[in-house]
This record gives C-alpha cells, structure tokens and sequence, in this order.
C-alpha cells in the first residue's frame, strides 16, 4: 500500500457515496417508491471508484444498465441523481431517463446504457474526439462480463485497436451475465483472454481492492494518454444483490454461501481495515465520513421528494436539439 | 457562365462534403474503404489525399462500430460524417442508430447534441439482389430523433448534404444508387437546402404525386406522357422524409384534389401510408378519389434483370397508377 494516504481516503469516499446512494435507492425501491428497473452496483464499487480515480474530470466514461455508480464516482451529485431515480424534473435527465440513462455529460459520463455492450462503440468515439482535438483526454468503457459475447464490444475493442485510440475497457467481471453464470456462457474463465485477439495489453485486478484496482487504471489511463493506445483491465467482482432489485439471499442461480463469501471481502470494509491496521485512519474518521456522507443521501431524498414532477408539454421536448424537427 | 456549371449527382455530394470540411475543422468522415479508395462508388474520391487520413478515415468493416464512433465523437464535439456502404447494412447497425444516436439527446434530459451525419446508398436497379437493394427509410422514419433525407437530383444533394452536415441532430443521408451518375446544374459555391422543406418539380393543377429520390425523376416522365391526355400533374418531392414537409404537399392536395404516393420501397408499412393518411386526416373534403399508393410488391428485391424491372415502380407504373385515380372522379 504505497499509495499516499489522501488517494486511499478520496478511493474510500467515492466508494461510500455509491454503497450509500445505492442502498439508500434499494430502500426506496422496497417501498415501490421509485419506478422502473433498478440495478444496484454494491459489491463492485472499487471497481467504478478505483478507475474513476485515475481520470481527470474531463474525462469520458461510458456506463452500463448498472450505472449509477459510475455517475456517483465520476463526481455526480446525489440530488440530481436522487431525483432521476424518482422520475422527477429536477433530475440529471428531467425524468426523461431514469437510472438506466443517467447521465452527465459535463463530467464526462456519457451514459448509463440499457443496451448491453452499446457503451463501448460510444467510448471509442470520445477516444477518436479527443485525439483528433489533441486534448489529451482519455475515455474508458465500462462494460460486464456478459457484454463482451455480444458484437459491439467485438467491433469496438478491434476498432480502438486498429485506430490505436486512447481507450481504456474496464470489465467488471461479477461472474454472471445477468442470472447466467459465466461458465454457461463462456468457454474462457478470463475475460482478459480476449485481449491479445485484438493486439491490446491485458490484466486481472482484484475488484473487490479498490487500490489494485486504482494501481492498473493508473498505468492504463497513463498509457492512453500517452498514445501508448488501449488495454483492458478485468476486475474480478460480484454484485452483493440480484441482477435487479434489492434482494440477495435465496436465490436459484447462486448459492446464500457464494454471497456471504464475496461479502467478507467487502470493497469498502477491508480497505477501512487495512487503513486502520496500517495507522493511515482511524475508527473515528471513518465512522465521520459515513456520517457526513450519510446526511448528504438523506437531503438528496427529501429534494427528490419534494421536486416536481415533468408535466405532459414536456414529453415531446428535447427530441431534437431545435423544434424545427418532426412531423 | 459559372452558375451554370453541371455536376454528377456523386460529385454533389463529394462537394458538400468537401467546402464542409474546409470550412469547418470538426467535420471528419469514418467508413470503410473511403480513404485511398474514395468509397465504392467514388463518393469519398479524393477526399484522404485533400484531408489526410486523420479526417478521412478507414474503418474495419463494423457497422456497429463505425456508428458507435459517431455517435461518441458527435456527443464530445465533433461533426462526424459516417458511411454505411449499402442501407441494408443499417440493419447492422441498428441498435447505435436506433437505440443511441436517436434517443441519446432525449434520455439525457436534452443534455447532449449529436451533429452525426449517416451516409448510405439505398435503392435498386443494379441486380444488385435483396440485401444490396432496399428501401428501408420508413423504418427511420419511424423513430423519434432521427432526421432523414433522399435527394433526388444533384443540385438537392449538395444543398441538402451541406444541410445534413450543418444539422445539430442525427440525420440520414441516403444516395441513390441509381442516381450517382446523373448530371445536373450545381453551383460551386456552397449552399444548403433546409430540412424539412419539399419542392415543387413540376406545378399542375390535375393531381398531386408526392416522390422522393428516384422515383421523382419517374413521375416527371410520367407526368409528360400523361400530359398528352391533357392530364396536368403536379409533383412534389419533398426531399427530407423526416421532418415531411406536409404543409406543401396539403396545399398541393387541396388545389388538385387527387393524390398518388410514389415509393421504391415496399408498399405496405412504407411511407406511402403515412402521406396518404397525413392527406386523409388534413384535406379529406378536398379529395375526389383515395388517395393511392404506388410501390414495390411485397417481397425482397429480385436478382435477375427481368425480375427487378417489374418490381421497382417506374413511370409506366406511375402512369396506370394515376389514369386509375382520374377515372374513379
């Protein structure tokens, strides 16, 4: 653990706010307080906080079904997000997409995205849009195991190869393609296998070690924005709960023991752990940041709670970027 | 004298694309074989040696891809030009057309812009069989967030294509592939014709024919033949099928009281249908006839020569199709 003790705080952060954010949305969602689909990204928020630390803020990223925690460590703000879940007009996207669209652009983070596999293509054109600007930005496609079976991660990763484009693809490998284990779909156990088919470095991290994680993004960003071109780092994660909604325990596809296995090595926990054992932080300091972080979630409901909701003039707005538009 | 300067219906297009990219550093085209090769049917001729191959890229052959690298290049600032060969080849890309460059504006809360050109051939008459042949600009049309246009002459390809590329949304640019080789008056200095406004080819007072792309050139023949019989047609092309310019064909309508629809693609679900219940719903007292549909039969395009022929619409069809809805008055 050589990573200077306010990087592992700020690592230790962006992973609270998105287990606080997340199950803050699970409780809403056992209410039937928020509409729609849910997908809850606890379990593999080191994933999500350790590559979003290594970006500068005007970075891309794209996202996936499970994207709120990709918002949440680029930077994305309770409230707003709090609001989108809801369906409100205060939300990211004035309730026009709700989590699985959640959006902003002016962090950079192009989208969760309901279609399996899309996000990559769309990080592979950012990647060509910063290059050709000069900017010295980089993108990263965050994408599941399960997405790399489908053609547009095929086309996108040989198409940033080909183009040698300043990309990183973070696969977050949780074993399952939604309530499919991956040994059911797949005759590889290493999604980084497939890496060298395109001509790209490769490398497992541990997704449940936010530093590990953080360590090979940092090379990999580095390496892109050096025109070093792509790579594909796969963190080997696992969703605390179902592949949507909040429930977790008894279920057919996964044994009760499997997930109280991935929970002792809790993300969050065993960083805390090691900080404390290593005297980086104390008990206390990190009882303080769980609060303070807490208080944030709370607002954020009662601003989603008391926001607007879009009233129906708005559902033919913001199809076209002027109304000289449709028919 | 320069204004009368005539052009191919290919080089309008190459032309637009060209002053664009000379006027504007954020425009950059990406497709396959359009660097060193200039696109199958020279579309792109020329345009890597003038721009370097950084602004006229070749792509993997990866429809999804080459769309998907618009799409992300367009939402972070540039205006990217992406080439799909053959429109049939859409259909593998549909999930970027369709699911992400039409619906990333609205599911961002209106919070993002996408000036994305997609350019594609479409159209038969090549023996070119049913996957390199159809007419699939109904489906676009279908979808919210997507704008679509079909020139059917080479002075409203440059105009229109200059429009498509100055476009802060998704548009579909779709040549005919029957078309590339006709000829035509088009100024050399840069101009644009504005999405969503039709043209009236020929004035009339008789009936109205509503073409777009090729089929336009039909029914101006169509119209001549018909003229002998002292039957006047006015046809309207209204060029951008998505926004239609349905206010021009109405008031077309309400002056002649009789409407044929002229497509190349499939009668049934095209876009034939929509006009003709857009006419319906807004000029029904002013019709003396149905409105009537004129189309490709409802299969694939055929191979052969003597097949093909028979399935695309031309102006003897159009012909018998209009002598049908002048003698039901």
């Amino acid at each position: 653990m050589d990573l200077p003790v306010h990087v592992q705080l700020d690592l230790h952060r962006r992973m609270v706010r998105i287990r606080l954010f997340e199950e803050a949305a699970g409780r809403l969602a056992e209410s039937n307080r928020l509409p729609g689909f849910l997908h809850l990204y606890v379990g593999e928020e080191a994933v999500a906080a350790g590559v979003c630390g290594a970006l500068n803020d005007d970075d891309h990223i794209t996202s996936t079904h499970r994207g709120h925690g990709h918002l949440v460590a680029k930077g994305g703000d309770f409230n707003r997000m709090m609001a989108e879940l809801m369906g409100k007009a205060t939300g990211y996207c004035k309730g026009k997409g709700g989590s699985m669209h959640i959006s902003d652009t002016s962090l950079g983070m192009l989208g969760a995205n309901g279609i399996v596999g899309a996000g990559s293509p769309i990080a592979v054109g950012a990647a060509f849009a910063n290059r050709y600007r000069g900017r010295g930005q980089v993108a990263v496609a965050f994408f599941g195991d399960g997405s790399t079976n489908i053609g547009a991660f095929h086309e996108a990763a040989n198409m940033a190869c080909a183009l040698h484009l300043p990309i990183v693809f973070a696969c977050e490998n949780n074993e399952y393609g939604e309530f499919t284990p991956r040994d059911k779909t797949m005759a590889i156990t290493d999604i980084v296998d497939r890496a060298a088919g395109y001509g790209m470095p490769g490398v497992i991290v541990d997704g449940m070690d936010v530093i590990a994680v953080h360590e090979a993004a940092v090379e990999a960003v580095a390496r892109a924005r050096s025109g070093g071109g792509p790579s594909l780092i796969e963190a080997k994660t696992y969703r605390f709960y179902n592949h949507h909604g909040v429930q977790n325990l008894g279920l057919k596809y996964r044994s009760d023991d499997e997930v109280a296995m991935w929970k002792q090595r809790d993300p969050i926990f065993t960083l805390e752990d090691r900080m404390i054992e290593n005297k980086a932080a104390t008990r206390d300091q990190f009882d303080a940041i769980w609060a303070e972080l807490r208080a944030g979630i709370e607002a954020a409901i009662a601003f989603a709670d008391e926001s607007p909701y879009p009233t129906p003039d708005q559902i033919t707005v913001g199809v076209y970027t002027s109304m000289s538009g449709a028919s | 004298m320069a204004d009368e300067r005539k052009l191919a219906y290919v080089m309008a297009f190459n032309e637009a694309v060209k002053q664009q990219m000379e006027v504007d550093s954020s425009v950059f085209c990406a497709g396959e074989d359009i660097g060193a090769f200039g696109g199958v049917f020279g579309t792109f001729g020329g345009l890597q040696a003038k721009f370097g191959a950084d602004r006229v890229v070749d792509t993997p052959i990866s429809e999804q891809a080459i769309v998907g690298l618009g799409v992300g290049a367009a939402v972070t600032g540039l205006r990217p030009i992406v080439d799909l060969m053959f429109m049939d080849f859409i259909c593998v890309a549909l999930d970027q057309i369709v699911n992400q460059a039409a619906k990333l504006k609205y599911m961002f809360g209106g919070d993002a812009v996408l000036p994305l050109t997609i350019t594609t051939a479409g159209g038969g008459g090549l023996s070119a069989a049913a996957q390199h042949s159809q007419s699939l600009e109904a489906l676009l049309c279908h979808i919210p967030g997507l704008k679509v246009v079909m020139p059917s002459n080479p002075y409203d390809m440059k105009g229109l294509m200059t429009a498509c590329i100055q476009e802060n949304n998704p548009t579909v640019m779709i040549k005919h592939k029957r078309l590339l080789g006709m000829t035509g008056h088009v100024p050399e200095e840069s101009y644009s014709i504005p999405l969503g406004k039709g043209n009236i080819v020929r004035p009339g007072k008789d009936v109205t024919i509503v073409a777009y792309a090729r089929m336009s050139n039909e029914a101006l023949i169509a119209a001549e033949e018909l003229a002998k019989d002292g039957i006047d047609c006015e046809i309207i092309d209204p060029r951008t099928l998505q926004p239609l310019d349905t206010d021009l064909i109405i008031s077309s309508v309400k002056k002649t009281n009789h409407a044929v629809v002229v497509h190349e693609a499939v009668r049934f679900g095209g876009l034939g249908g929509e006009i003709a219940s857009q006419i319906q719903e807004l000029a029904f007292d002013y019709l003396d006839a149905p409105v009537t549909r004129i189309g490709a039969p409802f299969s694939p395009v055929p191979f052969s020569p003597a097949l093909e022929q028979h399935y695309i619409p031309d102006s003897k069809t159009i012909v018998q199709g209009i002598r049908d809805v002048m003698a039901r008055v």
